[in-house]
């Protein structure tokens, strides 16, 4: 298992989503990865995103308008 | 027994797509979505930006279908190919700057372009013949088949009656008999259809899937390619063009105004690329300048911003000029009355 960051603060989604979906598709399964983001929308999306795609959401935060999001790689797949 | 066949459908997040890709699955096809992120989507940025927006939901319709359906979903960013579709349509554009066709095409022939790289077997799209937009009129449903590459590996499950045999249909790979025949303006038969499926809430785009189809937006483009003497944009230069009140007073710059809180936090993310102003006696917007500006420019900017602010009916509103290199004016000015912005500077 390995850990990895993704900085997509800034951006609005669906890019954080895009970003993160990019990253994940490199990773192997049991993998975490923290996302950090801006975009409120992103608190919808990104759970959604990993919800169809198989992945879990182990942790998911707002901190003064600073997301934070860990995933845990599980599905696989195209 | 043969493989299971694999689809990709066109996800945009609204109804017919969904249906589209509905009618596949229930065939028994394995299908998963695409979506393609151009920069113009209607989708997130707007429901992000705007405060007055926050109360509707703030999800993505495209991943919401997705999930009703039970399929994964590829959002694939094509803000840089889909450029030259905007910038130099060959089929030239709609009603306003959406280049339709040539955009059926591309996605299309992105579509196709992942269905080789992974192994897919066919596309799906939730085109209806004869409805708008004009990529759906019966003579150039063929144009996008041939111009995306994508040839007979396109099939329309909503109007597939009305076209001839794609492969899929030929191999027996679809029922075509299970396919329709839907055409004409009438949302009739899809929410039929919709109900028949047990779907009860979709989303209802109204104009089109992207600013490109909006009147003030396209207008706020035409507009930046004319000031700078050339059809091109970043992504920055056109989520910028979704907010704010954009006026130009001079030929040579133009003034993008929070009109909420919102948009007034949206534009403190660019503040530093631009000069920008804010009130200091009164409430008030944030405001960028795009343009080089003289002094006398300057001074009209900030009447103009008074104008927006809090302060608009007194004498006089203090005005912080923000200069690209760091400097910091402070200037006082008479707001500038209703009377004495004329029409045409209002983009
Ligand atoms: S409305 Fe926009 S996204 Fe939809 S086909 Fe036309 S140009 Fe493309």
């Amino acid at each position: 298992m390995s850990e990895y960051h993704l900085d997509a603060r800034n951006i609005l989604c669906p890019l954080p989503v895009i970003r993160t979906q990019n990253a994940v598709q490199n990773l192997q399964k049991g993998d975490r990865l923290t996302v950090i983001c801006t975009d409120p929308g992103a608190l919808h999306d990104i759970p959604t995103w990993s919800r169809i795609n198989g992945h879990r959401i182990l942790e998911m935060k707002n901190d003064n308008k600073l997301i934070t999001i860990i995933i845990e790689v599980e599905g696989l797949g195209s | 027994m043969a493989s299971q066949r694999k689809a990709i459908a066109l996800i945009s997040g609204g109804l017919d797509s969904m249906l589209a890709a509905k009618v596949v699955l229930e065939q028994g096809i394995h299908v998963e979505g695409i979506n393609f992120f151009t920069g113009f989507c209607v989708e997130g940025h707007t429901h992000a930006i705007r405060k007055q927006d926050k109360a509707k939901p703030k999800r993505n319709n495209a991943l919401w279908v997705a999930e009703q359906l039970g399929i994964k979903l590829h959002i694939v960013d094509v803000i840089e190919p889909y450029k030259t579709v905007v910038i130099n349509p060959r089929h030239g554009y709609g009603a306003n700057l959406n280049p339709c066709l040539d955009c059926k095409s591309f996605m299309v022939g992105k579509a196709y372009e992942w269905i080789q790289q992974h192994g897919f077997d066919f596309i799906i799209t939730g085109e209806v013949m004869g409805q708008r937009p004009m990529s759906q009129l019966k003579h150039v449903m063929p144009v996008v088949q041939r111009e995306s590459g994508a040839g007979d590996l396109l099939v329309r499950p909503l109007c597939a009656k009305k076209l001839p045999p794609t492969l899929p249909e030929r191999e027996g790979w679809l029922d075509r008999g299970k396919l329709f025949d839907f055409s004409g303006r009438s949302r009739k038969p899809q929410m039929a259809l919709a109900e028949k499926f047990g779907i009860t809430e979709y989303a209802q785009p109204a104009g089109g899937c992207c600013f490109l189809t909006d009147a003030y937006y396209a207008k706020k483009l035409a507009d930046l390619w004319q000031s700078r003497g050339s059809r091109d944009y970043e992504l920055d230069d056109i989520m910028l063009l979704k907010v704010g009140r954009h006026l130009r007073p001079r030929p040579h710059f133009k003034l993008i105004i929070s009109r909420e809180e919102g948009e007034t936090n949206f534009l403190e993310g660019y503040r530093r690329s631009f000069t920008h102003l804010r009130t200091l006696s009164h409430g008030g917007p944030l405001a960028l300048v795009d343009g080089e500006t003289s002094h006398d420019d300057l001074v009209l900017t900030a009447q103009l911003v008074a104008r927006y602010s809090q302060g608009r009916d007194t004498g006089q509103v203090d005005v912080a000029i923000h200069h690209k290199n760091g400097e910091i004016e402070q200037i006082s000015v008479t707001p500038l009355k209703p009377d004495e912005i004329p029409e045409d500077w209002h983009i």
